[in-house]
């Protein structure tokens, strides 16, 4: 039977030789994710209620990405509880203060194709990049995982999103889920599985692949997936390629193939990721703030994107960049992409989910218009509910800022 | 049981706004919905059903969503459709979240009884009865027992 990349995870973590879509199967995690927010504060109740232990606390990874930095009373009272926790109970991969989740967690290594996994986050899929089956879960369910090590799952049908072509330049991961996103809506992935497949695909870069799988949470989808490859490989330094993809001819859902080149960038209005239009459609929208932050848009590659559009530039709104991760933020400052973005007076954010979340201390003020690469502008997510968030690339945030309205970064990358 | 009806899309940054996320539920649930329904917290009795259109509780994995609007005495939800990481997270807390491809035909103030196990929903304000897609078998246990965690206590008690 030809089997889907979602099917044959599946399949081996519920110990089948093939699974059909639509069952019901009871999987075996290979890894769980917990943060700040879902995590200790929310289950060690919970353990010490059933009087349980965790089923094997080598598969446990603790990330703190929340609450920091500590800014007030509760936010201190949540990391303490995370760090007694973690001392408390035993785990040892925990990692404090490093970056968001879904950054950190590929980037220590703890990922690998073929795993089953799953996170106390929303944007879990971004572990599907790496072609393992990767999705969000509530924070009882976390705790259901954590004393039983298995997991409920309906075996999901795949949607293929293919690109043929080439993304062209100023073009990004980014503009091609606001796309989708745009195209299908916020339940367009029905809580499948969406396979990015395709040329345009195969040529991006891990961090590219990971903003796909992780906004394919705003589609809708269970899980975003992709094949892996000799990229996959040598991000997570394997010595060997786990080839892990879909049979040529596996049954699908639907199948829709775009051509990446005519791909032009795309912008989110308020107060819905799924408002999309072309960026040369807002030329009239001036933003007060530019912000590139979150686990969908400050990551090594995005703030490549944004320096490629600002340097030599200046920024003519207020702009702040938060690094989705201490590694990221290192590497980019040794290679002189974190001066270009200084230069450009950027100012500079701890590593954490921060505004995005709704969290921290830089909530967007009342009325404020804000262009973000973030992955979410639901009215009042990320400060007042009066204020306006506009999504878009890292980018066009980048040209945005530099040209104090909404900028098509082809422009400025000529 | 009058019922509250929401449009669609409704995201969890509406029932549980991220500003309020580091208290706990009986600090966040007066703030449910405040952006789309100011009245709703103050208003919902014991016994109401919230009810949705397409995709309810789209976005984040917060519980603390479906734990609000159980707080608030919320019994069951409706909608046409859920996202599924919020119907995960309403069936683990133990508030039925019942699929109805019919909701539309539901108006803010209807009185309804949800019988979750039957997959009905009687309107009493109109005599209408509406069906929707009962609770899939390997959960109905698990909602029976009032949730995940009830469900393992039990679960874990009768295995030591």
């Amino acid at each position: 039977m030809r089997q889907t990349l979602a099917q044959k995870l599946v399949a081996r973590a519920a110990g089948r030789a093939s699974v059909t879509p639509g069952e019901i199967v009871t999987c075996k995690v290979d890894l769980a994710m917990v943060h700040d927010s879902s995590g200790a504060r929310r289950l060690k109740p919970m353990l010490e209620r059933l009087g349980a232990k965790i089923w094997d606390r080598s598969k446990v990874v603790v990330i703190t990405d929340h609450y920091l930095p500590e800014y007030d009373d509760e936010s201190r009272r949540i990391l303490r509880i995370t760090r007694d926790w973690v001392r408390e109970v035993g785990i040892d991969n925990f990692h404090d203060a490093q970056g968001i989740c879904h950054v950190v967690l590929p980037e220590r290594g703890h990922l690998k194709p073929g795993m089953f996994a799953v996170g106390g986050d929303s944007h879990s899929p971004t572990g599907g990049a790496f072609a393992a089956y990767m999705f969000g879960v509530g924070a009882t369910e976390m705790l259901g995982v954590l004393v039983t090590g298995e997991i409920w799952l309906k075996v999901p049908h795949t949607i293929a999103m293919e690109f043929d072509g080439a993304f062209a330049p100023g073009v990004s991961a980014k503009d091609a889920m606001l796309f989708l996103i745009g195209r299908f809506g916020l339940d367009g992935g029905q809580y499948q599985a969406v396979e990015y497949r395709g040329a345009a695909i195969r040529a991006l870069p891990m961090q590219e692949r990971m903003t796909l799988c992780n906004m394919a949470a705003e589609l809708g989808a269970q899980t975003g997936l992709i094949a892996s490859d000799r990229i996959t490989q040598d991000f997570l330094k394997l010595k060997e390629l786990e080839a892990w993809d879909s049979d040529d001819g596996a049954p699908l859902l639907a199948h829709h193939r775009f051509n990446a080149d005519e791909l032009a960038p795309q912008v989110a209005a308020p107060h819905s990721p799924a408002n999309t239009r072309p960026v040369t459609e807002f030329a009239d929208v001036k933003p007060q703030l530019a912000y590139i932050g979150a686990c969908t848009g400050a990551k090594l590659e995005d703030l490549r994107m944004a320096a490629r559009v600002l340097k030599g530039r200046k920024s003519a709104i207020r702009l702040l960049v938060a690094p989705a991760s201490l590694r990221d933020q290192n590497v980019a400052r040794n290679e002189g992409t974190l001066q270009v973005l200084l230069d450009a007076g950027a100012e500079l954010l701890p590593n954490g989910c921060g505004i995005c979340a709704g969290y921290g201390e830089h909530l967007l003020p009342e009325n404020m218009v804000a262009i973000s690469s973030t992955a979410r502008n639901f009215k009042g997510r990320m400060g007042a509910a009066s204020s306006q968030v506009y999504l878009a690339s890292p980018y066009t945030v980048a040209a945005s800022a530099a040209a104090g309205r909404i900028c098509d970064p082809r422009e400025l990358l000529q | 049981m009058r019922a509250w009806v929401l449009g669609d899309n409704v995201d969890t940054d509406a029932i549980a706004p991220g500003r309020y996320m580091k208290f706990g539920i009986a600090e966040i649930a007066p703030h449910c919905l405040e952006a789309l329904l100011p009245e709703f917290a103050r208003g919902v009795k014991p016994g109401d059903v919230v009810v949705g259109g397409r995709n309810f509780g789209a976005g984040s994995s917060r519980e603390q969503a479906p734990a609000a609007l159980k707080h608030l005495g919320v019994t069951a939800l409706v909608a046409e459709s859920f996202a599924g990481l919020f119907y995960r997270n309403a069936l683990n807390l133990g508030l039925p979240a019942v699929v109805c491809a019919e909701a539309r035909r539901i108006r803010d103030g209807d009185l309804l009884r949800v019988s979750f196990e039957q997959g009905e929903i009687a309107n009493l304000t109109t005599g209408e009865t509406l069906q929707c897609e009962p609770i899939p078998a390997h959960l109905m246990q698990m909602v029976r027992d009032g949730g995940l965690l009830a469900h393992l206590e039990k679960r874990l008690g009768r295995s030591r």
